[in-house]
Order: structure tokens, then sequence, then C-alpha cells
């Protein structure tokens, strides 16, 4: 097995008296992709945002590399550097243009040299299919492309892994499918990734290892194989039939 | 056609006389606005804290500023300042004072609001980017908020040249007065007067606040 990269210990989130996250431990290795299912409210969305430290918690312990990650810390921002994150809503920077967005964080926080980052920027939009969008206004652009540019974005932080938090939610149908390749793309190269969708098929062409959360706890953690054909749990098997609701009504009616 | 008593315009100094009362109107707000935007810009961080006390007492002060009719409150600075404290100030001196007390409740809020729209999530991806908070600030939120409030503060300057009418009622000789003083002394030779010099100063009104407004609108639209 890869080496360890973030280790997850006994992790819990409460909001005042309600309890998201309850006693959550899993470890992600190297070039390891993770997809999280579960039901609206189960807490995967918490879950992410607590390994990025956007969120405080009440227990347990997030580690990467050995080093623990703790809300509000001072050496907070050298450990963001190792984690890339995108959300659902894109939320690229309106007032800057694609390049520009990409160049802030890297020239800003890294202190790298602008051209050499813009070298590498480019390189990355071109991968993404966008080099011809480097100045356009986030504006100008499709829900799917403002998605991709934030990938490039956050991976032109030399992330060592990245968190995906349904990022294709908020996108038309059509869209969606751009955004999940330049992904497939990425676990192609290696990178880690802890992702959070409701696209099952995506889901099971891309997972190393499925988690199934409910009521803020891992209920399932399977290979995707496994996850998929035979869930253990009574409570999988529901969540998947809804999924495969519609093609068994399509096949009642022929 | 009527008689409006134009000529009155032409004799003498008149036209002079009319276009300096309405540098004294625009002067007046322009440097009531100069002083009211930084001050406004540090009135809206402060009502964006979470302090009730500081909030209690900034919402009063936005609450008096706005309910309190202007002229009101020019009196009781030009008046008040003599009979209570015993300080004689000019009658330009107490504009400006009421004007930036009213520009800066006005563009506290405008910041305030503009603060508050935007979206918690500017400031979280800002941070999962590993920016600082003063880099956040400096590189996303307040570029983002200054787009918003230039063509809102643009606006309030309009309305600050437009409510200056109503300082000639502490003597200050602006446009209005310069034009009521015309009529009086034609009173004899041009009797209709009134009616051209008061179409001539709000027209003289017009050509300044409307390129203003548009210049408003434009950046409101470039920046929308």
């Amino acid at each position: 097995m890869a080496e360890e990269l973030l280790k997850i210990e006994h992790l819990t989130k409460r909001f005042d008296d309600n309890t998201v996250l309850d006693d959550i431990s899993f470890t992600v290795h190297k070039g390891e992709v993770i997809v999280v299912v579960g039901p609206s409210g189960c807490g995967k969305s918490t879950m992410l945002r607590c390994i990025n430290a956007l969120e405080p918690i009440q227990g347990g312990k997030i580690t990467i590399n050995g080093d623990e990650i703790v809300y509000g810390s001072k050496n907070l921002s050298s450990l963001r550097q190792r984690i890339g994150m995108v959300f659902q809503s894109y939320d690229l920077f309106p007032h800057l243009n694609v390049l520009d967005n990409i160049l802030l964080a890297p020239t800003k926080a890294q202190k790298r040299k602008k051209d050499e980052v813009t070298k590498e920027a480019m390189e990355l939009l071109k991968r993404v299919g966008l080099e011809d969008k480097a100045k356009s206004y986030p504006r100008q652009l499709s829900g799917g492309q403002k998605q991709r540019v934030a990938i490039v974005r956050a991976l032109c932080m030399h992330p060592e892994m990245m968190l995906f938090d349904e990022v294709t939610a908020a996108l038309d149908p059509e869209m969606v499918r751009e955004v999940l390749d330049v992904m497939l793309g990425l676990a192609k190269r290696g990178m880690t990734m802890i992702i959070v969708t409701h696209e099952m098929q995506f889901a099971k062409a891309i997972a190393d290892r499925v988690l199934f959360l409910e009521n803020g706890k891992i209920i399932e953690d399977a290979d995707p194989d496994t996850f998929f054909e035979n869930p253990k749990t009574e409570r999988a098997k529901q969540f998947l039939n809804i999924f495969s609701f519609e093609r068994s009504k399509e096949n009642e009616e022929i | 056609m009527p008689d409006l008593g134009l000529d009155v315009l032409f004799k003498g100094k008149n036209m002079i006389r009319l276009l300096g009362g309405l540098w004294v109107a625009v002067k007046i707000s322009l440097i009531s606005v100069a002083i009211s935007i930084p001050l406004g810009i540090l009135l809206g961080i402060i009502m964006t804290s979470k302090n009730p006390i500081i909030k209690a007492v900034t919402r009063v002060y936005l609450e008096f500023i706005r309910i309190m009719p202007q002229l009101v409150l020019l009196f009781i600075v030009f008046f008040g300042t003599t009979s209570a404290l015993g300080v004689n100030i000019s009658g330009e001196l107490a504009s400006v004072i009421v004007f930036t007390a009213w520009g800066t409740a006005e563009m506290g809020d405008l910041v305030r609001g503009a603060l508050i729209s935007i979206p918690k999530h500017q400031y979280e991806s800002a941070a999962a980017l590993t920016l600082t908070p003063s880099q956040t600030y400096l590189y996303v939120i307040i570029p983002q908020t200054v787009r918003r409030l230039i063509p809102l503060s643009i606006n309030l300057i309009t309305r600050m040249i437009k409510t200056t009418s109503l300082i000639l009622m502490i003597g200050v000789v602006e446009v209005l007065k310069v034009a009521q003083q015309i009529i009086e002394a034609n009173r004899m030779s041009s009797p209709n007067a009134a009616f051209g010099v008061y179409l001539t100063v709000l027209l003289m009104y017009f050509i300044i606040c409307w390129p203003i407004s548009m210049l408003a609108k434009r950046l409101e639209k470039k920046w929308g």
C-alpha cells in the first residue's frame, strides 16, 4: 500500500446540539480516489470543510503527512497549501479575469514569480480546453467552464490532494460531463482526491474506495464494485435503489 | 411668446453671478463628499461589527440623520452653535458640517450594504486558496466592494448638489439666492423675470447633475 497522506481519527463535529459528524475515522493513501456518497444532510460537505479547517471541530484529529490541521492555527495556511478545494458554487472572484483568478494565490500567498506561474496556468488551462478563455471574466463563462477554471486555480497551488464538494451539483446536465472528464484526467495522473458527489455512474468509474455516510457516520467503506453491486447494509441498498428507480419504471412500461 | 424676462440674465454681470452661485453649491457638495467618503467607509466597516452597543449607536446615528429634515439640521448647526456654544460659524462651514454628517451616514450604510452583500463563499474560497485574512480583504473583498460603491457614491454627489438649494436659508449665497437677488433687483424693469431666471437655475442644476448621473449609470453597467 502507498504511504498514508491524510488521516482522520474520531472526527466529531456539532452545530450546537446537533451532531453532524459522529466519530469519523478513515485514512487516505497517496494516489487514492475516495468518493463519499450519502443522502443530503448526512454531513458529506461538512466533512470536507472540516478537513480544510473551514469549520472548527469538536473532537478528533485530522493530520496530513503527520501534521495536525487545527482550525484557526497559525500554520494553517501552509498546511492548506497541501490541500486544494473546489466548491459547488464555483466561487471564482468576479472582478478578476480567468488568468488573474488563477495567479492571485500562487503569486500573493506563495510568493512565486508571476511569469513562471502564468506559464503553468496556461498549460493547465490548455489541458482543460480553456486556453482561449484566459482573458475572459467569470460572468462570460458557462457553469462548466467556471468549474474547470476553479479546478485549475486549485491545481496551480501544487496541492498534494484535492477535495471536491459536489462540484457538478449546480451544473446543467450537459456541462457535468466536461467537469467530470477533467477529474477523471486528474485521477489518471495519480492525484489523491476526496470527491463528494451524487453522480453514481461517475463514482463507480473513478473511485478506488467508496464511503457511504448517513447521519454523520460512515456506514460502509468498500471498493466500488462491492459497494454498488453488493452493499452490505440495508440502508445503502435503499439509497442505491433511489438511483435505479427511474430505469425500473421504464422497464415496467415496456 | 410671453415675456420670460430672459434679458435680465444678460444685464450687467448677472450670468457670471449666477454661475458663481452655482460654483458655491457645487463646492460645498464636493468638499462634503470628499470628507464623507473616507468617514463613511470607516463607519460602514464599524457597522458590520457584531458588538451590540456599536451596532445600536451607529444605527441611532444613521436613523437620526435620515429622519431629521436637512433644513432643521442646518438650523441646529448654524444657529445652535452660536446660541449654545457662543461660536460664530459661517453658513458655508455649517453647510459642510451638516452635509458631511449626512453624507457619512448615507455612505456608511452603502458601505455596510456592499460589505455584507459579498457572499460568504468568496471569503471561504480565498481561505481555501491559503490567502491570509488581510490578503483576502486587499485583493478579493475590497475591490469588489469598491466596484459596487462607486456608482452609488456618485449618485450621493448629485443628491447633495440638489439639496444645497436649502442653504440659502442660513444665509449662504448660492445659485438660488443669487437668482432671487437678480429677480428682486429687476422687479420694476422686468416684472416677469422670475420664471425665466428660475428656469435657468433649473437648467444649471440639470447640466451639472445629468452627466454625473450618466457616469454612475455607465459604471454600474460596466461593473454590475
